[in-house]
Formats: structure tokens, C-alpha cells, sequence
């Protein structure tokens, strides 16, 4: 899209985008460019030995069980981050088009969560959940469940998906229901008037047409689940137990700045820009193409 | 408009960074928090305080691994602390580094500084040392792991007060409390540094080759000698049973005996000002548990803790002032109030000797079992400490493979055969990277 | 609502106000811990009714932070926090309302290279290049440092695009106008441009100030001294202390100040919000 008018000046534009070029080259390029770099060196701790070893770092991650196992783990997380995340807020939002009364206040208290950080999430949940002192892992064991998540993986990768799940329901939640009440009343009605009931409607009408909505949120909902959920597991699990909450982004922290292991961390890094790349191609192509200026 | 005034003053916020004051400075990165914290800032102010040329400023900087992170980016850009303090685990990665950091030893005899290393208690400074006996670093707060028993819980299940020696007498006990109740009978803070580390030095059996690591980076691990896989098997065990509850991989363990849930448990020497502050609590502090049929048991236990590592790329003039805040350290008096106030070992012969003297072990019965644990015997190749590269992931993986035999998902003998066969690839990767 | 069916109605309604349940249940929890004392708190189950010791565990907690891990006050950590979230709010607007300006209206070499350099920006979020970053930061002495902590944070592709999009939307009949009557490009951003852009930098600032504020990763790696502490971050380093337990009621206390500003943003600048949120990613 252009615009037919327009101003000539032989300065003030490259004057206009300097600070966020400058601040784009400096801070982003600049880094990715030596990730890239790191990614073929192996060094000490303290750059004090660096030396050229090709695709080898590379070549040792696909190698490691750990690292490929790292890859499942964050697919699965991401899945049931996603799935969930739209599930429920889908369901709720639904709800809230349905009503008419208390639809503002139902607004205001499901939204706030989205100024909740991943991190505060985190924390809340694991206070809930801790082993000895939670208030949720009280009735669980009243219940007959064993709950421990310092040991059982599993239950620990539940603790972080509950969390990451509650913070991303009022974004989703906003989503739908702006994507719901820009359906026209038109054509529901028309379906009501041939004598589908509402749960025809919804499937067979509401959710096709939300479909580039719940397309646009699962690209979202997975980037958030690869990358802003590195809060809530930093501050619950740290990628524990036995790994079993180690999502890639996180071995990219804990690998680089726990260990000190700068090539594999930038190889890992690399490997994580390609993801991005992808997924914001993907996001881009099949999503914005659809919107009209 | 008031926005532009806003805007400038928060330019000003952001902009404004307060400049550091230059004097004869030593900056002292370390990651005591809390009270502990408190006890250094002291330290620092009585040295600068006893003379005028040198200023020692303590800087907290975070966790272990996070003030080592920073420091490391801080001399990659010119600008790192004098001295900084480095967990036990990172020793081999300073080590390593040389160019980054100055020996203690060196740093000593350049500055013309009194300093006698067999001064030093034996199993703290040789974990320090190298094969020619050269100190590399300071040994600076030192603890080992202790057993701790909760009285209460004993005498309800009908037993007598006194911690069990071996770990077939734990067993026994442990089964006793349970039945009389207790939840957790039995946990540990630090697993590995407690069940596999501890416990090789304890029962007179290697870590790793080249004694420990001691004598060079081609080490590799042998944690999966047979009386390893038998111990392991043996808490898996207990923890299925109940008898063992796992806490995690830090001091977890350390507030589930404070709060009295567990009637037993394995931690730092430090945990006992945490234990000291719940006047209900009634414990007490004793030597570790041991395999009696294994001959040599029990040898001595190895140090935890950090020690204070002199970076390099500073002015002599700096580096006499950082010799004379080690030798105003290593000062009996000083040691000695270090020690009683925080539970650390004291480091120094003559301290220990200064500290009995004063009565302090008579009115704080036990405070002083660390120390003798430490000493129970002269220390061998097997129990001088250990030197494995990357032993920060290193650690991690032996911790990963006992919590999958905590958790009953792998047999003890796999889960230590893999965690040497990826302990030894994380140290290969070391070797390479230092060569 | 097509048609009544009362019965429906309800479900809905009680489906609500379950979500919403479901929603606080946490925040509730948290806010109770944050009034009690620590051995209330150790004692299975805690209470799930308010204690009395809202006053005082907020009144420590400003004033001198968790007595066991991080020993920073946690006033002094809102403050920090608030300037980050400030200085990137409406730095962020900021220089992105002029590059973005610059796009649209102007018709210059390299304009198509510049654009898609902004749009690369977008697959490259700080978690994929952390370490390098950090070197760089600390390369140019940033550490521990406001311009550290908010200048990397200041670019950004969504900001630009936002506003790309929205100035597509100004008729070009305004832009005619000022040209006739002799207006230069600047005059004509600050005196038509920037007044319509209102709503946009209001949604934008929500926004921000809520990324900013709630920054982890960042400020995790090149803080790490307690006076540079964000709030989020200060939380963090209570947990992750050293050799005693966590102060639990202290904790939650700190939880809470770090998540009242920013929900009070959301909440009372809801209709910008709202819509910039859903039209910004349209």
C-alpha cells in the first residue's frame, strides 16, 4: 500500500528512522550476527581460547539425546499451551457474546490476567502447587493424589502449562470476542430462522468464520509458549525435573549462562532464529494476507 | 505541555548514571545474601577500618552462577573485579583461565605478604591447591555436609535421641518413625554434593580418575563403581518405601527439617543458623552415615562452599592491598568470629584452636563436628576434594539421573552408567576447550 | 442473542462466572498469604481468609525486602521497574511514530530496505540472542544501568507497524491540505498527524508500559546488583535464595505491588486497550 502523496526531502527521513535503525543495528543485528559467529567456535569461559571448529557444535546437539528430547518437550508444551489456551477462552467468549447483562464486568475480570507477568504467574501457581505448603496440593493429597512435582516430571510440566494457560486466557479471550461480534447477526439469524439450534450454529457457521482468528491466535499462542514462557519456568522449575520442563529457549539460558558453554548456546540459537523465522513467515503469509487496508 | 517535562525528566532518569568514586578501590564481587551478607559487609569494614590505603567494597551480585556470568562478561570487557567469589564447582573453570586469574600464592609472595599454607586446614586448602601445593585460591567460606536428627521425633516413636551411625541403623530408625507417624523420615539438601561426592570421600573411593581431577583435565568420572550403584539403589529404594523423601537439588531440605516434616536430614553446615532460629526445634548435629562393611569408612568428608578467586589484568599496587585484606582474613581473631557467627569452618589451625579455647564448643555443643568431620583422618587421594571441568553441568546430570531413580523410572545401575558416560562427555568438551 | 432460551442463558452465566473464579482463585490466594505471618503460612493447610498482617508485611517488604535472599527494598524496585516501563513505553512510541512517518510519507532510497530491516526485527526476540546481546550491552560499560536495561528494549517492529497502518489510513486530502498551505512534512506531522494518532499511542502505551513492566529475561541477565532490581526480577531472587526458606508471605506481598500498576493500566485504559490490542495484530 502506498500513498499518493507525498513529501520529498533529501534528510529528514533518514533523520526520522536513524534512532530506531541505530537501535536495530547496535542491539539486534550486531548480536544475532556474532550468535552466528559463537555457533562455530569452541571456547573457555573466559574467551581466553577460541577456536574454529565449523559445524562440529552443531553436529554434537543433534547428537545429544538431551537436546533433540528438549525439542519433544517443547512441542508438547507448546501443544497443550496452545489447545488449552484457545480452548478456554474460546469457550468463555462464547459465553460472554451471549450475554447482556454484566458483559462489561465480565470483560474487566477476565482480562486482567494479561497484566500478570509470566514470571508473577509462575510464582503464584507454584505457591499452590508447592509440595509441602500448597493450598491446592492440600486437597490433592486429601484426594489420595501424590503430588510432588519436584520429582515427578510430569506433574511439573502440569504446573507450568496451568500457569502459562491462565496468563494467556484474557489476550485469547479478547480475540474471540472481537472476532465473534464481527460476525454478522445476519447470517445467524438466517440459521435460526431454518431451525439450526445453537450448538449447530456455533459449529457450523461461528467457528469456520472465526477461523483466521483461531488461526492468527495458534501462531501467537505458540510463540508465546516457545519464547515468553521462559518467566514461568525460570521461576517454578528451572527446566527440572530431569529436564522435563526444558523448553529449548530455556537450554539456550541455561546452557550459556548457567554453564558457560557459549558455542552451544549459539548454536542452539541459531537453530531457535530459524523457528522464528519460520513461524513469523507463516504468521505473515497465511494470516495478514487475508486483511484488507 | 507538561509532556515535555515528563519526557525530560525521564531522559534524565534514564540517562543519569551515578559515576563510581576512584580511590584505592577493591572490588569484591560476592553472592552472600541475607545475613550472611551482612557478615561480609562487616568483614570489609573492619579491614578498612584498620588502616587507611585500601577500601574493600563488597558487592552483592546474585546466586553463584549469576555473579560468575557477570564476571566472566566483566573481564571480556575489561573491567572485572579484584576478587571474586566462585562456588566449589567452578574451581577447575578459574583454573583453567589462566591469564584471568592470579594465584593466592603468587599474589602472597609478590606482595611481600607473610603466608604459610600449613597454616591451613588440610581439606580446606588442598581442595584449593594444586599437585605442587600451590594455593590458587582462598578458601573463604567453607562448610561440609552434616546429619542432622530431630529429637522430638525420635523420642515420639520411641527411640533414643541419638543419630544413627550407619546406614543400616538409619533404615531401622527411619522404619520406626514411620510407623510411629512421621512423614517424611529422611531427606537431603544438595544430593550430589551429599550421596556422591561426599559419599565417595567419606567411604575412601575415587570420584574420578587422575584423584579427583586433581591431576589433570583428561579426568574421567567413576561414580558407578559397584558400592555407588549399591547406594543409589538403596536410597531409590527407601524412597519408594517412603523412607526417603526428595527435596530437589538445592537446600530444599534444609526448611522441610527446620519445619520439623522430616525427622532427619543431610545438609550444609551453614543450615544450622537457619535451624537455630526455630527455638521449638530440638536437633542436633552429627557426623554422617556410612556403610560399615566397607573398609576405610569413614575417611573424611570434603569441603563445600566458595572461595575467593584474584582476577587478573590489575595494578600491583591493588593487588598488595588485595594480599592484605586475605591476610587480615586469615587473622585467628577474625577467623573465629567469621566461624561462630555464620557456622562455616574456620580455616586456619590456629582459629580452630583460638575457637575451642574460648569456650565457644563447650556452649554450642557441636558446633564444632563439622570441623572434625572434615579432619577425621588424613585425607587421601580419594577425600582431598575433586577438580572435574564444567562440574556446574556436571552436577546437574548426576542430579538428573538420581532423580530418575528417586522417581522409579530408571534402575540405579543405568542412571550412573549414563551419568558417567555424559558426565565424561561434558568434561571431554572441557579438555577441548582448554587445551 | 437470536432467540430466548432462558436455560442457556444461565449456563452461560454460570460458566462466567466460573471462568472468572477460576481466573482470581490464584490472585485470591496470593493476597491472603500476602496478610499473614510465615508460620501461618507453614502451617498445612494456610487459611484461606485474609490475616492481620496486611500492614506489616507490606510495610517490611518496601522498606527492606525479604530478610533471607535479596535484601532490596521493594519501593526501590517499583521505582525501577516504573522507569523501565516509562522509558520503553514511550521511547518505543516514540521513535517508532517518526520511523514509521518516515516510511509512509516519504519516498527516498533504500526506503524498502529500511522497512524490511524493521520487519526482520520481529523473528529475532531477545531469548534468541541472549548472550550476544549481553556481551554487547556490557561491552558499552551498560550494565546494571537504566539505559541498559531500556535502551535494547526501544525497537520495535510492532510499534511501526502500527502506526504504519494506521497512517494509511489518513485520507490523503489532510496531507494535500497542508501542502497548499505551505506546511513542511514535520509541521505537518506534529500540527494533523500526531493529534489523530491519539487513540493509537494511547493503545500503544498500554502496551508497552505492560511489556516493560513485566520484562524477565532482560533485566535477569544484566542485573546483578540489588539497586538495579526490577520488581518482577526482585521477586525471582527472594525465591532462589540461598540457605534458608522462602519467606512465603513476603513473597506474595511483593507479587502483589509487582502486578498492581500494570493491572491498573489494563484496567482503567480498557477501551484503548481493547482496541488497539485487536487492531494492532490485524
Amino acid at each position: 500500500m502506498e500513498k499518493r502523496v507525498v513529501f520529498r526531502s533529501a534528510w529528514l527521513p533518514y533523520a526520522l528512522l536513524a534512532p530506531q535503525i541505530a537501535v536495530t543495528v547496535v542491539f539486534f543485528f550486531w548480536p544475532a550476527a556474532q550468535a552466528v559467529w559463537f555457533s562455530f567456535q569452541l571456547q573457555d569461559a573466559f574467551g581466553l581460547r577460541t577456536e574454529f571448529v565449523g559445524l562440529q557444535n552443531f553436529a554434537a546437539l543433534f547428537a545429544d539425546e538431551r537436546y533433540l528430547q528438549s525439542f519433544g518437550t517443547t512441542a508438547l508444551f507448546s501443544v497443550m499451551v496452545a489447545f488449552w489456551g484457545i480452548a478456554i477462552s474460546l469457550v468463555l467468549a462464547a459465553m460472554a457474546d451471549r450475554v447482556i447483562r454484566g458483559a462489561l464486568a465480565y470483560k474487566t475480570l477476565l482480562i486482567w490476567p494479561y497484566a500478570v507477568a509470566p514470571a508473577v504467574a509462575g510464582v503464584l501457581w507454584a505457591f499452590l502447587f508447592a509440595p509441602s505448603i500448597g493450598i491446592v496440593t492440600y486437597f490433592l493429597k486429601r484426594a489420595g493424589v501424590d503430588w510432588n512435582w519436584i520429582i515427578h516430571g510430569d506433574q511439573a510440566m502440569l504446573l507450568v502449562i496451568v500457569a502459562s494457560v491462565w496468563k494467556q486466557i484474557s489476550y485469547n479471550f479478547l480475540f474471540f470476542l472481537a472476532g465473534l461480534q464481527s460476525i454478522p447477526r445476519s447470517l445467524i439469524e438466517a440459521a435460526a430462522i431454518d431451525g439450526a439450534g445453537p450448538a449447530r450454529r456455533f459449529w457450523t457457521i461461528v467457528f469456520p468464520l472465526l477461523s483466521p482468528t483461531t488461526f492468527f491466535l495458534l501462531v501467537v499462542n505458540v510463540v508465546y509458549a516457545f519464547f515468553d514462557t521462559f518467566g514461568v519456568i525460570d521461576a517454578t522449575t528451572q527446566g527440572g525435573p530431569a529436564q522435563a520442563t526444558q523448553i529449548l529457549v530455556y537450554k539456550v539460558y541455561n546452557d550459556g549462562v548457567k554453564a558457560a558453554d557459549l558455542g552451544g548456546s549459539s548454536a542452539q540459537s541459531v537453530i531457535l532464529m530459524f523457528i522464528v523465522i519460520a513461524l513469523t513467515v507463516a504468521q505473515f503469509r497465511f494470516v495478514e494476507r487475508k486483511v484488507q487496508y | 505541555m507538561r509532556i515535555p517535562k515528563l519526557v525530560a525528566a525521564l531522559a534524565a532518569a534514564v540517562l543519569f548514571t551515578p559515576a563510581a568514586q576512584a580511590q584505592t578501590e577493591i572490588q569484591f564481587w560476592h553472592s552472600m545474601g541475607g545475613a550472611l551478607g551482612e557478615a561480609v559487609n562487616n568483614l570489609a569494614g573492619k579491614f578498612n577500618a584498620s588502616q587507611n590505603e585500601y577500601k574493600v567494597v563488597p558487592v552483592f551480585k546474585g546466586t553463584y552462577p549469576v555473579s560468575m556470568t557477570a564476571a566472566i562478561a566483566a573481564f571480556r570487557a575489561g573491567n572485572a573485579p579484584h576478587v571474586l567469589q566462585v562456588f566449589e564447582v567452578g574451581t577447575a573453570t578459574m583454573m583453567a583461565a589462566k591469564g584471568a586469574v592470579v594465584p593466592v600464592a603468587k599474589l602472597m609472595a609478590d606482595a611481600k605478604e607473610p603466608f604459610e599454607p600449613k597454616a591451613y586446614l588440610p581439606t580446606v586448602a588442598g581442595y584449593y591447591t594444586d599437585l605442587k601445593g600451590n594455593m590458587l585460591s582462598f578458601p573463604f567460606n567453607s562448610s561440609t555436609v552434616m546429619f542432622y536428627i530431630n529429637h522430638e521425633a525420635f523420642k515420639k516413636a520411641g527411640l533414643e535421641p541419638k543419630a544413627p551411625k550407619t546406614w543400616k541403623e538409619l533404615i531401622a530408625a527411619g522404619e520406626k518413625l514411620k510407623a510411629a507417624g512421621q512423614q517424611c523420615v529422611y531427606t537431603t539438601s544438595w544430593p550430589s554434593w551429599m550421596h556422591i561426592e561426599n559419599f565417595s570421600a567419606w567411604h575412601n573411593v575415587p570420584i574420578g580418575t587422575k584423584q579427583n581431577g586433581m591431576g589433570g583435565f583428561d579426568a574421567q568420572f567413576s561414580v558407578n563403581s559397584p558400592l555407588h550403584v549399591r547406594h543409589v539403589a538403596m536410597l531409590g529404594d527407601m524412597s519408594k518405601k517412603g523412607l526417603f523423601t526428595y527435596a530437589g537439588r538445592t537446600n530444599q531440605g534444609d526448611a522441610k527439617f527446620a519445619s520439623g516434616e522430616c525427622a532427619m536430614a543431610s545438609a550444609s553446615a551453614g543450615a544450622q543458623a537457619t535451624f537455630r532460629k526455630n527455638p521449638k526445634l530440638d536437633w542436633s548435629i552429627n557426623f554422617i552415615p556410612y556403610h560399615d562393611d566397607v573398609k576405610g569408612a569413614p575417611q573424611n568428608s570434603i569441603i563445600g562452599g566458595a572461595s575467593l578467586w584474584v582476577m587478573g589484568g590489575k595494578k600491583p599496587q591493588e593487588y598488595r592491598g588485595v594480599a592484605k585484606f586475605f591476610a587480615f582474613l586469615s587473622k585467628p581473631d577474625v577467623q573465629m568470629d567469621w566461624h561462630t557467627s555464620t557456622g562455616y569452618v574456620p580455616i586456619t589451625l590456629a582459629s580452630y584452636e583460638l575457637t575451642r579455647k574460648s569456650g565457644f564448643y563447650d556452649r554450642n555443643p557441636g558446633a564444632d563436628m563439622p570441623v572434625r568431620q572434615l579432619t577425621n583422618k588424613a585425607p587421601t587421594a580419594n577425600s582431598k576434594g575433586l577438580r572435574f571441568g564444567n562440574f556446574v553441568q556436571g552436577r546437574e546430570v548426576i542430579e538428573e539421573e538420581m532423580e530418575a531413580v528417586f522417581a522409579g523410572k530408571k534402575d540405579a545401575k543405568t542412571a550412573l552408567d549414563d551419568a558417567v558416560k555424559r558426565g565424561n562427555e561434558i568434561l571431554a568438551k572441557f579438555q577441548a576447550a582448554n587445551r | 442473542m437470536v432467540e430466548n432460551r432462558p436455560y442457556l442463558t444461565a449456563l452461560s452465566h454460570a460458566i462466567l462466572i466460573l471462568g472468572v473464579l477460576a481466573v482470581a482463585f490464584p490472585l485470591y490466594v496470593t493476597f491472603v498469604a500476602s496478610t499473614l505471618t510465615l508460620e501461618q503460612i507453614m502451617a498445612v493447610p494456610m487459611p484461606l481468609v485474609p490475616g492481620d498482617q496486611l500492614i506489616e508485611n507490606y510495610s517490611q517488604v518496601l522498606a527492606a525486602g525479604s530478610r533471607k535472599g535479596s535484601a532490596a527494598p521493594v519501593s526501590a524496585m517499583l521505582f525501577n521497574s516504573l522507569v523501565m516501563a516509562l522509558a520503553i513505553a514511550l521511547g518505543k512510541i516514540a521513535i517508532s511514530i517518526i520511523a514509521s512517518f518516515a516510511i509512509v510519507y516519504f519516498r527516498f532510497p533504500l526506503r524498502s530496505f529500511f522497512f524490511w530491516m524493521i520487519f526482520v526485527t520481529l523473528m529475532l526476540p531477545v531469548e534468541v540472542r541472549i548472550i550476544p546481546t549481553f556481551k554487547v550491552v556490557s561491552d558499552l560499560g551498560m550494565l546494571n544501568s537504566y539505559v541498559g536495561l531500556t535502551l535494547p528494549l526501544i525497537a520495535s517492529a510492532t510499534a511501526t507497524f502500527l502506526f504504519r497502518q494506521f497512517f494509511l489510513t489518513v485520507p490523503d486530502e489532510l496531507t494535500e491540505a497542508a501542502r497548499i498551505d505551505g506546511a513542511g512534512p514535520m509541521r505537518f506531522f506534529l500540527d494533523v498527524v500526531l493529534p489523530l494518532s491519539k487513540t493509537s499511542i494511547a493503545a500503544l502505551f498500554v502496551i508497552q508500559f505492560i511489556y516493560g513492566w513485566n520484562q524477565y529475561l532482560w533485566p535477569l541477565l544484566i542485573t546483578s546488583e540489588e539497586s538495579m532490581y526490577t520488581v518482577v526480577i526482585g521477586i525471582n531472587r527472594m525465591i532462589v535464595g540461598g540457605d534458608a526458606a522462602n519467606e512465603w508471605n513476603l513473597v506474595m506481598a511483593t507479587a502483589i505491588l509487582a502486578l498492581i500498576p500494570p493491572a491498573l493500566v489494563v484496567m482503567l485504559m480498557q477501551r484503548w486497550f481493547v482496541k488497539g490490542l485487536v487492531e494492532t495484530e490485524k
